[in-house]
């Protein structure tokens, strides 16, 4: 796997003084698809807007394909699309000609064979003749895809794209996701929503107030799912946890009243039938059992709230 | 260099003022016609001929001026203010094309739609006067320099702007009073003297000059003192440009 954003020390501290980005560092990886989490006001725009050229950063380096984004923005800039979060067009405009004006834009000639093919890939041909301002608000989305398309990025930003877009659109949008990374694109998209990481991302990464939280391959993610805790409370509170069953790397909990055993719902055996009859035979009076599952959500909400 | 993104830049504008021909192209004609219905039949006839030149003629190069300026402005400010203004701003910030590439394409357009305006005020106004002009190759070069540089000056106001009044307010406020009192329609030497060394202080006045010199070979200025004048301001447009873009200004955060 070799790197295609290198984002390093990144730092941004806006005229206002807020402090948006606090030294973030993330590689992204050739053709995978990255999903940065995190709540309002993370940083997540600024972030892919640094990397863009659209914001500059306070200090820090960022490099695209190996250059770097500020002394060679062009080659740079030349291999990123963006799709920006809110809805920005010109509104009398046809669909076609802001599609060829971005192509344009990025130094490419025209190609109809390939915007056609954008375009369809869209649901747009029929509507390319059609003024912006007679779009409905999906259809707009999907014009800003193909702009960013128009001019075959190899590094394709998406910010929020599905923020406020019917259940039909989303899976479309997925499906265009799906398709573009068969193509070998480098995706990195930001939502709030944790079902769309879990459904289309190779990894996620969770943002919070300016800092990365966490980059995690989604499989060691959902690993960390599909494991669940039992909380087993007990009679009488304990010191320490006996020898009988240091097998099962049991901890502590609620000051020795109770007892936590992790196990993974995923394996034949979770240990849980053994467990409980160690526990009575080490003459512990179990009281209540009970188990919770992590999920992402639970993972993301956990470390945000530890960062507040 | 991005040819390309000049270019789809330049066609983007170009094809806005073709979008729009009552706005941008008729319009412009209408007003001409009725200044010289107004000043030319009109008044004209009670005017004897200035500096040797007759009325109607006199005032050609300045009402060719008197739109060039104003559209050159609100052409350049309008095409920039307006991705600002809705946004689409972030496609050019993102894209691999430079600032003064920017900078061309927009002000290129801009300039070329004015500099037709011109032209076709100048075919308008041979309908009405007879033209003659001494110094063609002057009078295209004033023509561009004064379509380029006040194009740029419209990009500075279009970036610098913060709502569609501040982006009126220049062009209303102080190039149309200028034009005005720079002799668009009568000659310095018709002034009082006190008011005479008021208008040597108006930079348009310069221009007009110049450019009526390119027809009838009369001007208030030295010809060589106008050309300096607008190369001076082009510099200083171009310098204030090229610090917008350095800073971010307003553009980037």
């Amino acid at each position: 796997m070799t790197t295609i954003v290198d984002v390093a020390d990144l730092t941004k501290t806006y005229g206002s003084g807020h402090q948006a980005l606090k030294s973030v560092s993330l590689a992204i990886q050739t053709g995978e698809i990255l999903a940065l989490l995190g709540p309002n006001g993370a940083g997540k725009t600024t972030l892919i807007s640094i990397i863009c050229g659209i914001v500059t950063p306070t200090s820090g380096r960022v490099r695209v394909a190996g250059h770097d984004i500020q002394s060679n923005f062009r080659a740079a800039r030349a291999v990123v699309g963006l799709v920006p979060q809110e809805i920005t067009l010109e509104p009398f405009e046809t669909v076609q000609n802001t599609v060829r004006f971005s192509r344009g834009l990025f130094g490419k000639p025209n190609d109809p064979v390939l915007i056609e093919k954008v375009l369809r890939s869209l649901s747009l041909w029929d509507k390319r003749k059609a003024q912006i301002k007679e779009l409905s608000g999906g259809m707009k989305r999907r014009v800003l895809i193909a702009k960013a398309l128009s001019h075959e990025p190899r590094v394709l930003f998406l910010d929020e794209p599905t923020a406020g877009v019917d259940v039909e659109l989303r899976k479309d949008m997925w499906a265009v996701v799906e398709g573009l990374r068969a193509q070998g694109v480098t995706i990195i998209l930001t939502t709030h929503y944790i079902e769309e990481a879990e459904a289309i991302a190779d990894r996620v990464g969770i943002i919070s107030k300016g800092e990365i939280l966490l980059v995690e391959d989604k499989a060691t993610l959902m690993a960390r799912m599909g494991r669940k805790e039992m909380i087993i409370e007990l009679q009488s509170p304990i010191d320490k946890v006996p020898e009988a069953l240091g097998a099962y790397a049991l901890t502590r909990a609620s000051a020795g009243e109770a007892l936590t055993y992790t196990y993974d719902t995923q394996k034949g055996r979770t240990g849980i039938t053994r467990l409980l009859s160690d526990i009575s035979a080490a003459g512990l009076v179990v009281r209540d059992v009970q188990t919770r599952q992590n999920s992402l959500e639970e993972i993301f909400v956990d470390l945000v709230k530890d960062d507040t | 260099m991005n040819l390309q993104g000049i270019l789809a830049i330049y066609r983007f504008e170009m094809a806005r003022t073709f979008r729009t021909p009552a706005q941008s192209i008729v319009s412009p004609v209408i007003s001409t016609v009725l200044y010289f219905v107004v000043f030319g039949a009109a008044i004209g006839g009670r005017i004897e001929q200035v500096d040797g030149v007759s009325y109607g003629a006199f005032i050609v190069p300045g009402l060719i001026m008197l739109s060039v300026l104003t559209q050159s402005i609100s052409n350049a400010s309008f095409g920039i203010y307006f991705p600002k203004f809705i946004g689409t701003i972030y496609e050019l910030l993102s894209a691999p094309i430079s600032y003064y590439e920017i900078v061309i394409g927009y002000v290129g357009a801009a300039a070329t739609k004015s500099l037709m305006i011109g032209v076709i005020i100048l075919a308008t106004a041979g309908l009405f006067v007879p033209l003659e002009i001494a110094h063609p190759i002057w009078m295209i070069t004033f023509l561009v320099l004064t379509c380029v540089s006040f194009s740029l000056l419209g990009f500075i106001i279009g970036i610098i702007s913060n709502n569609f009044e501040q982006l009126q307010l220049v062009p209303l406020l102080v190039i149309t009073p200028l034009v005005f009192l720079g002799g668009s329609f009568y000659s310095v030497s018709m002034l009082p003297p006190a008011w005479q060394t008021v208008t040597f202080f108006n930079p348009v006045l310069y221009l007009i000059s110049g450019f009526r010199w390119s027809f009838y070979e009369v001007s208030d200025v030295d010809v060589g003192l106008s050309l300096l004048a607008i190369s001076v301001f082009l510099v200083i447009c171009m310098t204030v440009t090229w610090w917008i873009f350095k800073t971010g200004y307003k553009i980037k955060s």
